[in-house]
């Protein structure tokens, strides 16, 4: 735990109730169910989870957005619900869906909203760096995902905020896109920004988080760094080895049956690609060679890769589509 | 980058200042809006001086006809105009946005009523100016009380307009805001004095919002007298709409 000072963001059991729904015969449903999290400066923290786990409801109470149902939200040491200007200038707000006047175009919507900040950022170094002069002359409907995401970014940052929230900000991104806004987003970090962000994709937690928060059904399932939780046993048996996958190519079709013990995973996932998933042993390893020297194979290629980011989530929050 | 974190948000004054032209001028350049704000009343002005519909009402025609105008100039950019542009603003995530921003929610709205109010004093001037070709003489001593009851009428409207926009799909606030002005504009008592309409509506149009703007008006631009009950009518579909609209408001 760091000093307050260090802060920007900290989540308390959240608890946000929803409803009355028709299709709960009247009741309201729980969309979070005390989530608690801390966001420090100068750190990327991120919210990870499947659609529908509550991280932007919990972000959009930690912005004011939406009234909590329970528990304390400190953004910026205030409490966001009774909001002023002052608090709303420090904080840089990316919105899921954009947010931005279709019928606008971009610079003299950027320039409207810097209007709103006594001292903004310098508007001509921001639209560079995030390529908005490339696409200027477009009103905001005819541009493409990727455009949209930075303009709405160039917009959310204008009043050189401290805190940024930015719900899954890279939908709809190209390749390009991508690389100018997660540039940015790691040197911002270094400029002591305070950066929160949600997504349900692997890569992103892995490519920018400092700290993740896996979130599921409203609720925190695991946390850490990205290598606290990639090294995370998720068995509760602490004595049970870590699950690897060792992936190989060698010619299709081979069937495996007994050459592992139970609890590990073959397949083949294109024709002559193989994963093997489990707790790998070196016996296992053993037999396995023994297995192809015996054939008289030779892999075309040979790996053993730690799990992902990917597989610590899935074990966490189960790997049933819901 | 260079730039040091840390802002600090500009003067309230100015924010809402900002925003009431930004959305003006969003406004105006809207060729629908545009059309609903300035063409469309311009055509009924020219329409009720050239046809007998408004003979024998105590003054002539284009003296009855441009208070009628006026209120509805305030009905297209307070309640259809306001009620559109705020009704898509919230499908699109535009008001939760801004409400982020400095100028937030209060902000939002204040800025809101003052686009109405800059595109209504935009319509008075050109209603004005070619009414004044048309010759009309509105009596002086109903000008300022006119002015009054003008805002008052838009600050009704604008409400009225919110609230639709709040609390349906912006596709039905289109529908519902564009039909409820060609009903109201032809028969609530707006343009067409009460008088001149139908039995029934005759006993209705008092009541609303359209018929008492209406009244009011023409009592005040062609005869230089308040029209107390017309008034309180109005303040109280103000003040109902604006109580409505903000318990039923929903951002997003």
């Amino acid at each position: 735990m760091q000093s307050p000072q260090s802060t920007v963001l900290s989540i308390d059991g959240l608890v946000k109730d929803v409803g009355p729904l028709p299709a709960l015969d009247g009741k309201m449903l729980r969309v979070v169910g005390g989530l608690s999290l801390v966001a420090e400066r100068g750190k990327v923290t991120a919210l990870l989870g499947a659609n529908g786990a509550g991280k932007t409801t919990t972000i959009e109470c930690a912005q004011g957005l939406q009234k909590r149902t329970g528990g304390t939200i400190s953004l910026l040491g205030q409490d966001p619900d009774a909001a002023d200007a002052g608090l709303r200038s420090r904080v840089g707000v990316m919105l899921q869906d954009g947010g931005l006047p279709p019928s606008a175009r971009p610079i003299p919507l950027l320039r409207h909203i810097a209007g709103m900040y006594r001292d903004p950022w310098a508007l001509d170094e921001l639209i560079q760096r995030l390529g908005i002069d490339t696409f200027s002359r477009t009103s905001v409907r005819r541009l493409s995902g990727g455009q949209k995401q930075r303009l709405a970014l160039a917009a959310a940052l204008v009043g050189r905020p401290e805190a940024l929230f930015l719900d899954e900000p890279s939908a709809g991104l190209d390749p390009q896109s991508r690389n100018i806004v997660f540039e940015l987003i790691t040197e911002l970090r270094s400029a002591g920004m305070g950066i929160i962000l949600t997504t349900h994709l692997m890569d992103d937690a892995q490519r920018l988080a400092d700290y993740v928060y896996i979130i599921d059904a409203g609720r925190n399932v695991a946390e850490g760094t990205v290598a606290q939780l990639l090294q995370r046993n998720v068995s509760p048996d602490p004595s049970q080895p870590h699950i690897r996958t060792l992936l190989f190519e060698a010619r299709p079709g081979l069937d495996f049956t007994g050459v592992f013990p139970a609890g590990i995973d073959v397949r083949e996932s294109r024709a002559g690609s193989y994963s093997v998933t489990g707790a790998l042993s070196p016996e296992d390893l053993a037999a396995l060679t023994a297995w192809w020297a015996a054939r008289g194979i030779m892999p075309g290629s040979l790996s053993l890769e730690a799990r992902s980011l990917e597989d610590v989530f899935l074990d966490i929050s189960g790997r049933d589509i819901r | 980058m260079n730039e040091t974190l840390g802002g600090a948000p500009a003067p309230l004054f100015r924010r809402i200042a900002l925003q009431g032209g930004y959305e003006a001028l969003t406004m105006i350049r809207n060729g629908e809006q545009l059309i609903l704000a300035i063409v469309l009343p311009l055509l009924a002005l020219v329409g009720l001086t050239v046809t007998p519909l408004l003979d024998g009402l105590g003054g002539s025609r284009v003296d009855v006809a441009v208070p009628g105008i006026l209120a509805l100039c305030a009905m297209s950019t307070g309640f259809t105009g306001q009620g559109i542009s705020t009704g898509f603003d919230r499908r699109y995530g535009v008001l939760r946005f801004l409400s982020t921003t400095p100028l937030g929610r209060t902000g939002l709205i204040a800025g809101k009523i003052l686009a109405v109010l800059a595109v209504l004093a935009l319509q008075v001037l050109v209603i004005g100016s070619v009414a004044a070709i048309l010759g009309w003489q509105p009596n002086p001593a109903g000008l300022l009380p006119g002015l009054v009851l003008l805002v008052m009428g838009g600050a009704a409207f604008t409400a009225l307009g919110l609230l639709v926009a709040g609390t349906v799909r912006p596709e039905a606030t289109l529908a519902i805001t564009n039909l409820l002005w060609i009903l109201l504009g032809a028969l609530g008592g707006i343009v067409i004095p009460a008088e001149r309409l139908p039995g029934p509506a005759q006993h209705v149009v008092h009541f609303l919002p359209s018929g008492a703007l209406g009244e009011a008006l023409r009592d005040a631009l062609l005869h230089g007298g308040v029209n107390t009950p017309a008034v309180l009518v109005l303040l109280l579909w103000a003040a109902l709409a604006g109580a409505a609209a903000t318990r039923w408001f929903k951002w997003n």
